[in-house]
């Protein structure tokens, strides 16, 4: 079993703890498979850390561990001190939504609504009914990634890039300690790939915000903090 | 639509969701409406054929009559032997006598709260002779202040006046007819025991029924006590009810208290109410498979609509949205197609009733009959609409609820 302990880069409490993390599909049949052999990874505020590694190395599965997508098979997960091993689907819910912003490669915007609204739903759908001050937030969110003069326009009618800026500021709504950008920049040309980066780092910086970024742009992945490779389900310093 | 503070997450998300397929909601919008306007319409018009007909059979009929039981020959009881002497009984002829202690009945009946009119009648068979014509008529002797309430007679006189008193008769359109009779004419009323009466036609009705027409004849309650032998006497007690479908409990209840018998105008249309019974229960049918029609519609759109949604409900759940956050939405996407279908089906319900009572007439220009448009059955196509919508909302938005955020998320 390999494994990577990254050295702490402040006194602060770890964000994220994998201990011996472990994950099969299938399980208990015959044609049961281990994706995950076993991960020990420990992750700061403020890390800001790269995912690389070939496909069908176990990348998404080992994000979607990590996001409480998905349960380990064996293991130890921690989010903020708190481990996941024994939380129902509601807890998981709950700490999922309150601790970890999602990006994924395709934006994955509510299409029937505008930017404004898809950063607020976070928001709002964890306090049921809407409130200003989600509206004031939201709108800061969506200044902060430059995209003040789209508040109200749909989803649907901004470029791939511009989509991506929301869903960057749609996983800042809920102020997460860790947010997961599993392949942020993609589809998105070059220009824009590095707005999103950019953009992704400044959060990091200024929010002390553990992010890992799944990426197959070694340029990218170069200027990042810390970069690990999962290959063949283990994960590699 | 805008984010308000009143507004609830699922509300938000659902009309978002249903507005965003304009097509998709749109048709199956149309579908619950002609489901619907298809239950109101039928409903209406079943209820309002049924009132018709309660209508026009009582006007002409008491909702209760009592009178006395037919006579039968009683078996002979051996005392020693104790059995039935079983030698062949003849069956006695129908007597016309007065019911026993009919004004003590009459108190006891008019303190009944559900009863609310009595009314003592003396009524026999008799011939009416004018020249050489002769006819059999049913001969009623009524009392005109009780029994003008029970059958309003003067509403259905067409000729001359529903006046009753020792020296009128008041007869039928097709009996006038036979006999030539106009108002003013004297006629002979002679009964099977030689009794004879001569009156004058003081009015001509007419009871939409040629039967009713040429046999009923109305005479004043003591002449037709001196006609039929019967001082002091009555044969039939006819009651009208507050409630007309408590008639047959009432009228059982009363040959149970004295031992007379007492029909219903239900018991005396059983023929009626079969039919009313058949249209019921094929009204009910309609209106099941209309529902279960509606109810998969529903269901195939939103099937749809969860998978084309996968993604958005795996970002949602990715994002800590709830199971039951996403049950709730379409839950309520159910429900508001049911509740919008069910409006828009009664308007059309309404609007097609409008124009049957305008363009659907009696071939002298009449309504047909009224059709009333009840809010009662207006709620009730509006709750079943929305509970089908949510019911058959339920499998799908579960699908949804239970959809894995990881698999959702690749679509």
């Amino acid at each position: 079993m390999m494994s990577v302990t990254a050295m702490p880069t402040t006194n602060r409490s770890p964000v994220l703890q994998l201990n011996g993390i472990r994950k099969s599909f299938n399980l208990g049949e015959a044609n049961e498979t281990e994706v995950l052999h076993g991960i020990d990874l420990t992750l700061f505020p403020g890390e800001f850390c790269a995912v690389i590694g070939p496909s069908g190395s176990g990348k998404s599965t080992f994000l979607n561990t990590i996001g409480l997508l998905d349960r380990p098979t064996a293991g130890h997960l921690r989010i903020n001190g708190v481990d996941t091993t024994d939380l129902n689907n509601a807890q998981l819910t709950d700490l999922r939504g309150h601790s970890i912003g999602f990006v994924f490669q395709y934006h994955h915007l509510l299409s029937a609504f505008t930017a404004l609204e898809n950063v607020v739903m976070p928001m709002f759908g964890d306090a049921g009914l809407m409130d200003e001050h989600m509206q004031v937030r939201g709108s800061a969110l969506l200044d902060k990634v430059g995209l003040t003069p789209w508040l109200h326009a749909k989803a649907g009618h901004l470029s791939g890039g511009q989509q991506q800026r929301v869903a960057v500021a749609r996983a800042l709504a809920m102020q997460p300690t860790l947010i997961l950008a599993d392949e942020p920049t993609g589809n998105l040309d070059s220009k824009s790939a590095d707005s999103v980066f950019e953009l992704l780092r400044e959060v990091c910086r200024d929010h002390h915000t553990a992010v890992l970024f799944v990426t197959h742009n070694p340029l990218l992945s170069a200027r990042c903090d810390r970069t690990i490779q999962v290959v063949d389900g283990l994960v590699l310093a | 639509m805008k984010l308000s503070a009143w507004q609830p997450f699922e509300w938000v998300v659902a009309i978002r969701f249903l507005q965003e397929g304009k097509v998709q909601t749109t048709f199956i919008l149309i579908g619950i409406a002609i489901g619907v306007a298809v239950i109101v319409f039928m409903s209406a018009l079943l209820s309002g054929m049924q009132s018709n007909f309660v209508n026009r059979v009582l006007t002409g009929q008491a909702h209760v009559q009592v009178f006395n039981p037919k006579e039968t020959v009683r078996s002979l009881y051996h005392l020693d032997g104790g059995q039935f002497d079983w030698s062949t009984r003849q069956v006695p002829m129908q007597r016309l006598k007065s019911i026993d202690q009919w004004q003590y009945l009459l108190r006891q009946l008019n303190d009944m709260p559900e009863i609310k009119v009595v009314s003592p009648s003396v009524t026999g068979s008799a011939l009416v002779v004018r020249g050489e014509t002769s006819r059999a008529v049913t001969v009623t002797g009524v009392l005109p202040e009780v029994y003008f309430k029970v059958i309003s007679l003067p509403d259905k006189t067409v000729l001359g006046q529903a006046q009753i008193n020792s020296e009128s008769i008041l007869i039928g359109t097709e009996l006038a007819l036979d006999l030539g009779l106009a108002v003013g004419d004297k006629l002979r009323l002679s009964a099977a025991n030689g009794r004879q009466l001569l009156l004058t036609v003081t009015g001509i009705f007419d009871f939409g029924n040629k039967g009713a027409n040429s046999r009923y004849t109305f005479i004043a309650f003591r002449n037709a006590q001196n006609l039929f032998d019967l001082a002091g006497g009555v044969t039939v007690i006819d009651l009208v009810m507050h409630d007309v479908y408590q008639a047959e409990i009432k009228s059982r209840e009363i040959t149970m208290l004295t031992g007379l018998q007492a029909d219903s105008w239900i018991k005396t249309n059983e023929q009626f109410f079969t039919a009313v019974k058949a249209q019921t229960t094929a009204n009910t049918a309609i209106r099941f498979f209309v529902a279960l029609s509606v109810g998969f519609g529903i269901a195939s759109v939103l099937v749809v609509s969860v998978v084309q949604r996968s993604r958005e409900i795996g970002i949602l759940r990715a994002m800590g949205i709830t199971r039951g956050q996403v049950l709730r939405v379409f839950l309520l996407q159910g429900g508001l197609l049911g509740l919008g279908g069910s409006l828009l089906g009664s308007g059309i319900g309404a609007t097609a009733l409008y124009l049957w009572q305008h363009y659907m007439r009696n071939a002298d220009g009449s309504v047909m009959f009224m059709l009333s448009f009840d809010r009662a059955l207006l709620l009730q196509a509006m709750l079943l609409a929305t509970l089908t919508g949510l019911l058959s909302a339920y499998a799908p938005a579960l699908r949804a609820a239970k959809m894995d955020p990881v698999l959702a998320i690749k679509g």
